[in-house]
């Protein structure tokens, strides 16, 4: 694997209280590829994609071992400004959120909180985003009203928007399509594969098929483990691990 | 028994419930409307209170009582809502924070006569404000403000958990992540708490009692340090002294009537912000 590494998790343990919920994971992530994260649920999966920009920290009696890296910087050290990894590591959610705001304020919000006031480079981010998010001809005349008037597809498109505004390097997306509709589901993964050409990109998912369709690399997880790591086609035609196997054949999950 | 017909009782039980609740808010809004606005005339809001508290209005009490309500929400709900901001976003799960918690709701349920005492002992005497509405107003405040910290903390605590992670996700700071989506989000909630405090507020007779009310007033009062009349007191005022009976139930009951408007007034401004708030959030 010649490709240039972007992140880099070496010897992650992770725990709810005392429950060991990551062990001793070791994950590589390549630049401006698309790296996804398979598993049943409550494998661990979406806890590990959650450390990359820090977001387990809001959940209190958690502790965490090991490093992170991004470029070679080790973002669990102290003195890493967590807002500023947040801005580089960039977060899609499984359910649609936008914030009870217009259109046009959910995708600013990002710019206007790390202190962007100039209001025509806003606008202009803006309207990159939503256009790189192809959601522009959905939403160019009505960019003011209320962000629940979008279906849950163009939701989650907009809070794609809303993380591509702020310009990350990386993008997570834990499992996008869990809660919309095949044609959404669609879009959204033409998106990414789109996407790729300018970021990197982590994807969580439970629909095996999603990774095949849109991943280059594969990490298949189980009961905190991580079971094995390779090249998205190695994995589906030649997985190394029985259990590997097992799951994607759908013997269990 | 069968299904269907316990089903049945139930529904006809609590049915019967909400008919009985129904039936005295509307016997308390009858009979008050009804004695009440007997004695309402343009003379009767405008006017203070001539011939021992038989003729002319009780102008100086509305004003004392809208005085009163203004300041004590002025003083509560920055207070209450920084206190539930800080329980709800930021204090860590501990044991000591369940106990202020618990705390706080407790303070709810002291009886509002032991706010007056408190209110005499430490700003009448204490601080030196006397009796004045300066005094008055902070009793009443202390006396709502776990009315407003559990209602907003109900509020914060109803704000989806993603929305913040959506904010934070994108690089803002807790603080900017409270100021700029959970506070907005929640105001309806918090507005809900304040419309209920604003009731209370106003109605309330015990903890103004020793604190800021006077018997009769001339005028209106000239500053913070006055002592004011206002509606609740002026009522009980009428009922227990004076020597007209007759003629001061009359007022009295008109007394309850403005009362009753002024309160529904509010709370009418209050829930025509929260239905704009929402209709936004929900599109």
């Amino acid at each position: 694997m010649d490709k240039e590494m972007k992140m880099k998790a070496c010897n992650i343990n992770f725990f709810y209280g005392k429950n060991h919920a990551l062990k001793n994971i070791n994950l590589n992530i390549y630049a401006n590829q698309v790296t996804a994260i398979i598993g049943p649920s409550g494998c661990g999966k979406s806890t590990f994609i959650r450390l990359l920009n820090r977001m387990n920290e809001i959940i209190p009696n958690t502790t965490l071992t090991g490093k992170i890296f991004l470029d070679r910087q080790d973002i669990l050290n102290s003195c890493i400004d967590v807002s500023e990894l947040r801005k580089r590591v960039g977060m899609v959610f499984q359910k649609p959120n936008p914030f009870p705001k217009s259109i046009f304020e959910n995708i600013s919000y990002g710019l206007q909180v790390n202190n962007i006031k100039n209001k025509k480079f806003i606008e202009d981010k803006v309207i990159e985003a939503i256009k790189k998010a192809a959601l522009w001809h959905e939403v160019a005349d009505r960019l003011h009203d209320s962000a629940f008037k979008l279906s849950g597809g163009q939701q989650q498109r907009l809070c794609i928007a809303r993380c591509l505004a702020v310009e990350p390097e990386v993008i997570l997306f834990d499992e996008p399509c869990a809660s919309l509709d095949p044609i959404s589901t669609r879009k959204i993964e033409e998106l990414i594969l789109e996407l790729k050409n300018d970021y990197t990109i982590v994807i969580v998912t439970h629909n095996m098929q999603q990774a095949a369709r849109v991943s280059d690399f594969t990490g298949f997880f189980l009961l905190g483990e991580l079971i094995e790591f390779d090249k998205t086609e190695d994995i589906f035609k030649a997985p190394k691990d029985s259990r590997t196997e097992d799951y994607i054949t759908g013997r269990f999950g | 028994m069968n299904k269907k017909l316990t089903q049945k009782i139930g529904f006809s039980f609590l049915f019967l419930c909400i008919a009985i609740t129904i039936v005295f808010l509307l016997a308390i809004i009858y009979f008050v409307s009804v004695r009440g606005i007997k004695v309402i005339s343009w003379e009767f809001l405008t006017q203070a209170p001539r011939n021992a508290m038989t003729e002319g209005g009780v102008a100086p009490a509305i004003v004392g009582t809208l005085y009163l309500t203004l300041f004590a929400i002025l003083f509560a709900l920055p207070l209450g809502i920084s206190c539930a901001i800080y329980l709800c976003e930021y204090s860590p799960k501990s044991y000591i924070v369940n106990i202020i918690r618990i705390s706080i709701n407790n303070l709810a349920g002291v009886p509002s006569v032991v706010f007056g005492l408190f209110g005499l002992a430490v700003f009448v005497k204490f601080f030196k404000f006397g009796v004045s509405i300066l005094a008055g107003s902070l009793s009443l405040s202390i006396l709502v403000l776990p009315v407003i910290i559990s209602s907003t903390q109900e509020a914060l605590l109803a704000v989806p958990q993603s929305l913040r992670e959506a904010s934070l996700a994108l690089g803002a700071t807790k603080w900017q992540t409270i100021k700029k989506i959970v506070l907005p989000t929640a105001l309806p909630g918090i507005l809900t708490g304040t419309i209920l405090s604003i009731g209370r507020i106003a109605g309330e007779t015990a903890p103004i009692l020793f604190t800021a009310a006077a018997f009769y007033m001339k005028g209106y009062p000239k500053s913070v340090f006055s002592e004011v009349m206002a509606l609740p007191y002026h009522i009980y005022a009428l009922m227990t002294e004076g020597t007209h009976p007759e003629r001061q139930t009359d007022i009295a009951y008109g007394c309850s009537f403005i009362l009753l408007i002024l309160v529904l007034l509010v709370s009418f401004v209050a829930i025509i912000i929260r239905q704009r708030q929402r209709r936004y959030q929900h599109g």
